[in-house]
C-alpha cells in the first residue's frame, strides 16, 4: 500500500474503491498498489488498485465503496422507519416508534413552516434527505482506520466508508433536487411560465428591448439555478470532507494517539452532522417552495 | 474530486428510497399521527362533555333533593292534618252515640216509670177495694161504689 508516507497515507485514504474500464496500455499494480511493470493488453473491466488507473478510468468508473454505502445506509433507513410504519397505530407509542414519530414529527412541521403548497411528494422526500444524510454522515464517527483496515484484510485496496464525502453522492442528491425544482416550476407555471421567469428575469423591460435583454437575463437566471444545487451539494460535501480529512489528519500524524483530537473533533461532529442534514433538507424545501410559487 | 458514473448511480438510489419512503414509509406514519391527533382531541372534548355533563348532574340532582324534600314536608304535614281530623271526627262520632245512648236510655226509664205508674194504677183499685172491703166489712157494694173508686185512681 502507497500509505508509508503522510502524504501517501491521507491520499489512500480519499480514494475511492473504483469499478471501471481500463484502456489498454494502463499500468498493473499488484494487491499493495505498487506498479509492478506490466500493462494491460487490452480494455478490461477491474477494481482499481492505484492512483494510475483510477485515473485512467475516466467518467464510465463506479464508485463502489460510496454507492454500496450509501445504499447499506438507505436501507437501514427504509428499514426502520417500513418496519414502524406497518407497526404504527393510533394508540400509545412506545420504543423506536416514539423514536421515529419524533423525526417525522420535525420534519412535518419543518415542511409545513416552510412550504405552502400541497404535495404528496416534498414530505417524504425531505424525511429521505435528512435520515440518509444523517446515518452516511455518522459512518464518520467510527475511526478512519477502522474500515479501511477490514478491507486490506479482505484484498481490497481502498475503502471509503463516509458516502457524503464523495461529491458524487452529494452532487447527485443536490442535482436530483434541481430536476425537482425544474419539474415542479414546470407543474405550477407550465413550461412558458418556466421558461419566462428565465429569460424575461430580474431585467424587465416593455417592447423590443425585452427581447434585447433576453440574453443576459437567461445567463444570470441560468447561473443563479445552478447554483442552487452546486451550492448544496458541495456544502454538504465540503463540511464533510473537512471533517473526516481532520479525522485523517490526527491519524496520520499522531497514530495510536489520535483519539487525544478525534475524540473531542468527534462530538463536534454531533453537532455538525445533524445541522447539516438538517441545512440540506431544509434547502430542498425551500428551493421547492420557491418553484412552485408564483411570482 | 473526480466525478464519474457515481452520480447516476447515487441519483437511481435517491430516486429509489424517496420513491419507497412516498409509497410505505410516511403514508401510514403519518394517517397514524393524524388518527391519533383526532382521537386526542375527541378525547379532550369528551372529557369537557362529561365535566359539564357532571355539573348539570349535580345541579338536578341538588333540585331534585330539595324538591323531594318539600314533597316529603308536605307530605307530613297532610298526613298531620288528617290525623287531627280523623281524631276529631272520631271524637265527634263518640260525642253522638254517648248522646243518643243517653237519650235511649232515658226513653228506657221513661217507659219503665211509665209501666211501672199503669201497674200501680191498675193495683191500687184493687187494694184500695180490698182495704174498703175490710173496713166496711161487706154492705158495700163494688159496682154502686165504682165511679167514686175509679176517680180516687185516677187521682194516683
Amino acid at each position: 500500500m502507497a500509505a508509508d508516507t503522510p502524504t501517501g497515507y491521507i491520499k489512500h485514504h480519499l480514494t475511492n474503491l473504483t469499478y471501471g474500464k481500463v484502456p489498454a496500455e494502463t499500468p498493473v499494480c499488484d494487491a499493495y498498489g505498487e506498479l509492478t511493470g506490466e500493462t494491460f493488453q487490452q480494455a478490461s473491466w477491474i477494481l482499481a488498485r492505484c492512483d494510475v488507473q483510477v485515473d485512467a478510468m475516466g467518467f464510465w468508473a463506479f464508485h463502489v465503496d460510496s454507492l454500496a454505502w450509501a445504499g447499506i445506509m438507505g436501507l437501514i433507513f427504509v428499514g426502520i422507519f417500513s418496519m414502524v410504519a406497518r407497526r404504527a397505530t393510533s394508540g400509545v407509542p412506545s420504543g423506536v416508534l416514539n423514536f421515529v414519530e419524533m423525526v417525522v414529527e420535525f420534519v412535518d412541521s419543518s415542511v409545513r413552516d416552510s412550504f405552502h403548497g400541497k404535495s404528496k411528494l416534498i414530505a417524504p422526500l425531505a424525511l429521505t434527505i435528512f435520515c440518509w444524510v444523517f446515518i452516511m454522515s455518522s459512518i464518520k464517527l467510527l475511526p478512519v482506520d477502522t474500515a479501511s483496515a477490514i478491507a486490506a484484510a479482505l484484498g481490497l485496496g481502498y475503502m471509503k466508508i463516509v458516502p457524503t464525502v464523495d461529491p458524487n453522492i452529494t452532487l447527485a442528491m443536490s442535482f436530483s433536487v434541481l430536476g425537482l425544482v425544474i419539474a415542479f416550476s414546470i407543474m405550477s407555471k407550465g413550461v412558458g411560465g418556466f421558461f419566462g421567469e428565465l429569460a424575461f428575469h430580474p431585467f424587465e423591460a416593455k417592447g423590443i428591448t425585452k427581447f434585447l435583454l433576453v440574453p443576459v437575463n437567461l445567463i444570470l437566471e441560468v447561473v443563479a439555478l445552478l447554483a442552487k444545487p452546486v451550492s448544496l451539494g458541495l456544502r454538504l460535501f465540503g463540511n464533510m470532507f473537512a471533517g473526516e480529512f481532520v479525522f485523517i489528519l490526527l491519524a496520520a500524524m499522531m497514530g495510536y494517539w489520535q483519539f487525544i483530537g478525534a475524540v473531542p473533533w468527534a462530538i463536534f461532529h454531533l453537532l455538525v452532522i445533524p445541522l447539516q442534514s438538517f441545512i440540506f433538507m431544509i434547502l430542498t424545501i425551500v428551493y421547492l417552495s420557491m418553484a412552485s410559487e408564483h411570482h | 474530486m473526480n466525478m464519474n458514473a457515481t452520480f447516476i448511480g447515487q441519483i437511481i438510489w435517491f430516486a429509489m428510497f424517496v420513491a419507497f419512503c412516498m409509497k410505505f414509509v410516511w403514508p401510514p406514519i403519518s394517517a397514524a399521527l393524524d388518527e391519533r391527533k383526532q382521537k386526542i382531541a375527541e378525547g379532550l372534548s369528551a372529557a369537557d362533555r362529561a365535566e359539564r355533563d357532571l355539573e348539570l348532574a349535580q345541579e338536578k340532582a341538588s333540585g331534585d333533593l330539595k324538591e323531594a324534600k318539600a314533597k316529603a314536608a308536605e307530605i307530613i304535614e297532610q298526613a298531620n292534618r288528617r290525623a287531627n281530623q280523623v281524631v276529631e271526627d272520631a271524637k265527634g262520632q263518640a260525642r253522638e252515640e254517648g248522646d243518643r245512648l243517653i237519650v235511649q236510655a232515658q226513653a228506657e226509664i221513661e217507659r219503665e216509670i211509665n209501666a211501672a205508674r199503669e201497674q200501680l194504677r191498675r193495683e191500687v183499685a184493687a187494694l184500695a177495694l180490698a182495704g174498703a172491703e175490710k173496713v166496711l166489712a161487706s154492705e158495700v157494694n163494688p159496682a154502686a161504689h165504682k165511679q167514686m173508686l175509679d176517680q180516687l185512681a185516677a187521682e194516683l
